[in-house]
């Protein structure tokens, strides 16, 4: 692929530069499919070029000015005749064209591509576009999928912004709150994608997190005090700083308690840690803040026996009573059984049997299996690493709780 | 020519990878993984997924108003299928040698499992005359 000759500096440059080239493009022309595909087109003709000919002078202006003669092309082709009636009309005249800060695009962007409209899986892929700048290709790599079914998904997910009307401008100060969380759970989906892989053979796909944590800083750059917003960026450096010791040599999972902490990225930590002090400290508090609270603990723990289990416990306890999701009741249970002894934990798993959210969920099995073990109870923990084994869709993770079992029956 | 790659494991057999000795099961992991790099490399490999396991498995028909209904579970299944390589490659020839590289993957005390491979053409598009 031509990309490839591109360093990643360049690389770099172009996605950085691609929320704020579509951004000028749509000040100037109404149709958000039409300057989104130009703005595609640029970028993959800056991918060809750029390498042969050197990054031009003026980057910015070279993206503008290549992207806006491709839509004048499609307005003069005779193939697109239908469509040259829409994009004239949608030409916005200077007087109305919307008063806004370059450096909101990316924000404005961010909340036309999370929209409530979209499916989640159309949001993501629109994001990484629209806002990442990646091309078609790669988000398809990191999917999985061909890159023909990601480019109909994100074809269709254009359809439903025009479809919907949804402007392009900020929403009002009444929706915004919402939108935002909307926004921030899309970021939060792609970094997991990519740290956990929900299919196939490995475990990162990194480019995703990276891209994840690349585009939370970008929207930290431009809301510094929203605590939440700091919270999720501190949450993702937290967990991406493990990244290197999380798996083995032949790509197996490594557990967090047996994990090699000198692997762990301590400048990454250092800044998550900041964060969320910060956003603590100023009194907000949020899911993502507890959250990334909770990761520093562990990664302040220089060996697994200093964890402060009783800080996380009580910080546990803080995110179920703002939180519905029985993933932290699960969680919240795994603390009890570091403080207070597998008996407790178990104890609270008998509380989350009923929770129909969780029936059938591996990780329920997965940790009463542990903490099964932890009680003694060898041909129990047994029997529910071989459960979760058969209910998880992860290989890796299938692969660990196999060799779990195989262990303890050795 | 494109050949997929199916590994039907009966629900009795070998195949009962949870109830293996660690080392064994860890050799056996490696041996899958290091299989799929090599025709990867080679520029053989189209695709390859390993699928969740058959406790969860649902037969599913259309029912009069074209919703779904599912039959299900099936624990006793007698054969299921475990997973696919999608290879492309010259020859039948070289298809049955991958298939017979994947069937010779170790099982208990690192001898080769020799499980039945079952290696079938994957139609193409149109020849180019017809398009």
């Amino acid at each position: 692929m031509t990309s490839q000759s591109l360093d990643v500096q360049t690389e770099h440059l172009l996605r950085d530069l691609a929320p704020q080239v579509l951004g000028a493009l749509l000040r100037r022309f109404r149709d958000f499919g039409a300057a989104e595909d130009a703005v595609q087109e640029a970028l993959i003709a800056a991918a060809t070029q750029w390498p042969r000919e050197g990054v031009p002078a003026n980057p910015h202006g070279w993206l503008i000015q290549v992207a806006s003669r491709r839509i004048a092309d499609h307005v003069r082709s005779e193939a697109a005749r239908r469509r040259r009636e829409e994009i004239v009309v949608s030409l916005v005249p200077p007087e109305q064209q919307i008063a806004m800060e370059e450096k909101d695009d990316t924000l404005v962007l961010l909340f036309m591509c999370c929209h409530p409209a979209l499916s989640t899986p159309s949001a993501i892929a629109l994001t990484l576009r629209a806002v990442g700048g990646l091309r078609t290709s790669e988000i398809a790599a990191a999917f999985l999928v061909p890159e023909a079914t990601m480019a109909q998904r994100i074809s269709r997910a254009k359809q439903s912004i025009k479809a919907s009307g949804v402007p392009f401008q900020m929403p009002t100060p009444e929706e915004r709150a919402q939108r935002l969380g909307a926004v921030l759970h899309v970021l939060y989906l792609i970094f997991n994608e990519g740290y956990t892989a929900s299919s196939g053979p490995e475990l990162n796909r990194n480019d995703l997190s990276s891209e994840a944590i690349r585009l939370t800083r970008a929207v930290h750059r431009i809301l510094p005090d929203d605590g939440e917003v700091a919270g999720l960026l501190a949450l993702m450096l937290l967990t991406d700083a493990r990244r290197a010791a999380r798996t083995g040599p032949a790509g197996e999972l490594i557990p967090l308690d047996e994990q090699d902490r000198s692997r762990w990225d301590r400048r990454a930590i250092a800044e998550g840690v900041a964060l969320v002090t910060a956003a603590l400290s100023r009194g907000s508090i949020g899911e993502y803040q507890l959250q990334a609270a909770i990761a520093a603990v562990h990664d302040e723990a220089a060996r697994v026996e200093e964890t402060d289990w009783p800080q996380i416990l009580a910080l546990y306890g803080v995110l179920m009573r703002m939180s519905g999701n029985p993933m932290v009741r699960l969680n919240h249970a795994i603390a009890a059984a570091m403080v207070d002894g597998p008996a407790a934990g178990l104890e609270l798993l008998e509380a989350l049997d009923a929770d129909e959210r969780l029936a059938g969920h591996h990780r329920l099995d997965a940790v009463r299996a542990h903490l099964l073990e932890r009680a003694g109870d060898r041909e129990g923990a047994i029997a529910h690493f071989r459960k979760a084994a058969g209910r998880t869709t992860s290989l890796p993770e299938r692969n660990y709780l196999l060799l779990q079992a195989a262990r303890l029956s050795g | 020519m494109k050949y997929i790659l199916m590994m039907n494991t009966p629900g009795k057999g070998p195949y009962q990878v949870a109830n293996w000795p660690k080392e064994d099961f860890q050799a056996h992991i490696a041996f899958m993984m290091s299989f799929s790099k090599k025709l990867g490399e080679s520029g053989e490999l189209v695709g390859a997924e390993g699928l969740a396991g058959p406790d969860q498995a649902r037969l599913v028909r259309a029912g009069k108003d074209g919703k779904p209904v599912t039959d299900g579970v099936f624990p006793e299944a007698k054969e299921f299928l475990a997973g696919y390589w999608i290879v492309d490659v010259e020859s039948p020839e070289r298809a049955y040698e991958i298939a017979a590289e994947a069937s010779a993957a170790p099982g208990p005390g690192g001898a080769p499992l020799n499980m039945a491979i079952e290696v079938r053409q994957v139609m193409s598009g149109p020849p180019k005359d017809l398009l």
